[in-house]
């Protein structure tokens, strides 16, 4: 057996680290988090000539070796720990054609470990444009190294890369720069303390951050005959170190690298104009937002409901052709309902991230954070957390995997934390239906009530995120300061395979990573809403059969019999109208009487599965809670349509269709049922605007979607934040729903 | 004079920093001592500002501008 090869990928960003890893492993990659924290791990297989594998690390973007966040700190750790199974034999560093001084920089770096390192100048398409010439012979004698020259644009240099990384053997792994140089004594005394250990090494543990190996730092700090540097003389000494090394890389590019200055300018500059530009810079974004938003909420529609329609009949396929039992029932309306439920966010994930991948790649998503930044800045925000807190309007669960983008931890942890308070698509349906049901008719300014309450709902959403963004800004204590330093890329082309890449493993990774969760709790639900212990719950058929018989049919299903037999009977007439008339009033009579029978049959199933989730174990549930949505003006079936929709808001009016039993959940029908329900004590209607208002207000504040839950637990590594949203929204909820009830009652 | 009071268009060499407090990171895309810095754009906010040092394009906040010492350089054409 072959042993792999193990490389790591080491970058700034914006070098095209990325398009080399997917050159170089295709599809055969694997993306997860480094076990503990929530930095992304791409990692992958690439073969080599002569049948050697690699194994491919991607190690997360950085300008140096000198770390300030997790992401960072990771990459050094690699470096840096020669146990660790993934730790390189040889790091490929990649750099930018454009940016070589600055990406050297970090190149040197890792040379000084004493890891052989190769040197990738990617970007080689740009040269001649930007008037670069390149002496790279010079440059691999210089650096001691050996150099790819690489277009991941074109495809070219790939192969070259493959060899070098074949034969890294032959590498040189000595160092670059000698840092001790900036402070001869401290140097020296390290050295005493630790003799074994390499001083650059060492000194890269010292001036680390970030909460970096903490118990080889201890034991560092802990030794006593060390002279001992203050933080700002630690500060200082890294300044120099990094003059020192741009001193070196000077020299070499005196002579190796030319570039035109003439060339140099031009489009990049014209861009900016506009797309930063006082008014149109915030047009053009604003257009941008809009497409995405129309996107994500309407485009994704059509494929939305090709998969609900899918599902829905897949699940009546399998209670049609498997005999009857728990086994069919946990498969057709458990398991199948459950994958339903994870695959349809699929076209709502994967609209976002093509635009978010496409504003990334052409380099316009480090401007929107430059135009925006001022104003998320008084929140407790950077720039850096608007697309996901915009995305959150359409669906939660792609903007909270949008943040990634936010390196400062703090910041994304407060942006994943208040996205569920912006509008999302799945609070429409209740909106809209409630809205229907209990704002009154009129108009103020020209523009409806009904208009004005939906608008007003998504400005408290709005309002509700930044204002908690703000409030957790004061109450997390966080460690790391951080600078808002983000490098402005040139504007490029997108590569469709980058784009397409970042598609499909974000939805993979919603699919695999969130869609285990939602399937398994909505197994629960399922279990709960059709099972019961009671003897009323067993033995529903013949209770609810008993009471049509003797009280007949409920009001509102009687009269919609009676509706739907003399429409028929219209129908009818009119296509016999001019047939045999003789034959007709009898075929007409049959008609009906079978019209009739199946109706009555329709609804007696429908009172029995109303009968039974009453009964069941949510509805005992739903009766149980009671007492506490009575001050808010629900009665017990609201209350069942309220716990169900923890599970997915979209769910409350599928919910209160089967308690009401009216069959469909066509929002007329349902509505007027909704408009009849009653209040058996003093005889009003249920929902009327007290009610419905503190509905809609509760919608608006609970976390009730177990999906958003699932991907936020994912993406923060702990159970701890999304409960603190379950239970600190619904509690917010439930009291402004309370209010809202008591002062408009 | 600070980096921070510079106009659009406008270029400087950088003398030292006020602050050793100055991310490292800012030091690593080439803001040292003795290296050009040029005033690309402002934010409409009139923060951020976005600068070009060292031939890197970064954006950078008012706050962190104002730690950076530098002169004037009043012949656009040496840089």
């Amino acid at each position: 057996m072959s042993k792999q090869i193990n490389v790591a990928l080491i970058g700034n960003p914006n070098t095209g680290k990325t398009s080399v890893f997917n050159q170089l492993t295709g599809l055969k990659q694997k993306v997860g988090n480094y076990p503990g924290i929530t930095v992304e791990k791409k990692e992958g297989i690439c073969k080599l000539p002569r049948g050697v594998k690699a194994h491919i690390l991607d190690l997360p973007g950085t300008y140096s070796l000198n770390t300030t966040s997790l992401d960072e700190s990771v990459a050094v750790e690699l470096l840096l720990n020669k146990n660790d199974k993934d730790h390189p034999d040889v790091a490929v560093v990649i750099s930018d054609v454009e940016n070589l001084k600055r990406n050297l920089l970090l190149f040197t770096q890792v040379k000084d470990l004493n890891i052989p390192a190769i040197l990738v100048i990617n970007m080689a398409d740009r040269m001649s444009r930007r008037g670069i010439s390149l002496d790279v012979e010079l440059l691999e004698q210089k650096l001691n190294t050996k150099i790819a020259i690489v277009s991941t644009r074109k495809g070219t240099g790939i192969d070259t890369l493959k060899t070098l990384i074949a034969e890294y053997k032959t590498l040189s792994a000595a160092k670059n720069v000698d840092v001790t140089v900036i402070a001869p004594e401290y140097f020296r005394n390290l050295k005493k303390t630790f003799p074994k250990q390499d001083l650059y090494k060492l000194w890269l543990v010292i001036t680390q951050d970030v909460n970096f190996m903490p118990i080889e730092k201890k034991l560092i700090e802990d030794s006593s005959s060390l002279g001992t540097k203050s933080k700002s003389e630690l500060k200082r000494l890294q300044q120099k170190e990094t003059i020192l090394r741009y001193q070196f890389i000077n020299g070499i590019l005196k002579e190796t690298y030319k570039v035109d200055p003439a060339a140099a300018k031009g489009f990049r500059a014209s861009v900016d104009k506009i797309l930063m530009h006082k008014v149109f810079g915030y047009l053009i974004f604003l257009l941008i937002l809009l497409t995405i938003f129309q996107a994500i909420y309407s485009w994704s529609e059509y494929p939305m409901d090709m998969i609900d329609e899918f599902f829905a009949s897949a699940s009546q396929w399998v209670k049609n052709t498997l005999p009857g039992g728990v086994f069919t029932d946990l498969l057709a309306e458990g398991i199948l309902a459950g994958i339903g439920g994870i695959v349809i966010f699929i076209p709502q994930i994967a609209f976002l991230f093509l635009f978010i991948s496409l504003l990334e790649e052409t380099g316009y998503m480090s401007r929107v954070v430059f135009l925006m930044d001022r104003l998320m800045r008084p929140f407790g925000l950077s720039g850096k957390s608007v697309v996901p807190l915009m995305s959150g309007t359409a669906c939660a669960i792609p903007a909270v995997m949008a943040t990634r983008t936010i390196e400062n931890w703090k910041e994304r942890l407060i942006t994943i934390l208040v996205i569920p308070f912006t509008t999302c698509s799945a609070r429409l349906p209740i909106y809209l239906i409630i809205i229907a049901l209990v704002i009154p008719e009129g108009t103020l300014l020209g523009l409806s009530f009904k208009a004005l309450t939906l608008m007003l709902l998504y400005l408290i959403g709005f309002a509700a995120s930044v204002l908690s963004a703000m409030l957790l800004n004061k109450i997390l204590k966080m460690k790391g300061r951080s600078f808002f330093v983000v490098e402005m890329p040139n504007y490029k082309l997108p590569l469709f395979k980058n784009v397409a890449y970042t598609v499909w493993e974000k939805t993979k990774s919603f699919v695999f990573g969130a869609g285990k969760i939602i399937l398994a709790i909505s197994i629960v639900l399922w279990f709960m809403g059709s099972n019961g212990y009671s003897d009323n719950f067993k033995n529903a058929d013949s209770i609810v059969a008993e009471r049509v018989q003797e009280d007949g049919f409920s009001a509102f299903n009687q009269s919609n019999i009676a509706d739907e037999l003399s429409a028929y009977q219209e129908i009818l007439k009119d296509s016999l109208g001019t047939g045999s008339h003789e034959a007709a009033p009898i075929i007409i009579e049959d008609a009906l009487q079978q019209k009739e029978d199946a109706l009555k049959q329709k609804a007696l199933n429908q009172e029995i599965s109303s009968y039974k989730l009453e009964n069941s174990y949510i509805g005992k549930m739903g009766k149980a809670i009671e007492p506490i949505v009575k001050p808010l003006g629900y009665d017990w079936k609201i209350g069942i349509a309220v716990l169900t929709s923890f599970a997915a808001r979209e769910v409350f009016v599928g919910t209160l269709a089967t308690i009401y039993s009216v069959g469909s959940d066509e929002e007329e029908t349902i509505q007027n049922r909704m408009a009849a329900e009653t209040n058996p004590k003093t005889g009003e209607p249920l929902f009327n605007l007290a009610s419905g208002i503190s509905l809609l207000l509760f919608y608006a504040f609970a976390m009730q979607c177990m999906s958003t839950l699932a991907i936020v637990k994912r993406e923060t590594n702990s159970w701890k934040w999304p409960l603190m949203q379950l239970v600190f929204m619904s509690a917010f909820a439930y009291i402004v729903a309370l209010v809202a009830y008591q002062v408009l009652k | 004079m600070t980096v921070a009071q510079l106009k659009r268009g406008q270029k400087g060499i950088i003398r030292e920093f006020t602050d050793d407090i100055l991310p490292i990171k800012l030091l690593e895309l080439g803001c040292l001592p003795g290296n050009a810095i040029e005033l690309v754009q402002i934010a409409p906010f009139n923060d951020p500002i976005y600068i070009n040092v060292n031939g890197c394009h970064i954006a950078i906040r008012r706050e962190t501008a104002l730690l950076i010492e530098l002169d004037i350089v009043e012949d656009t054409r040496a840089l």
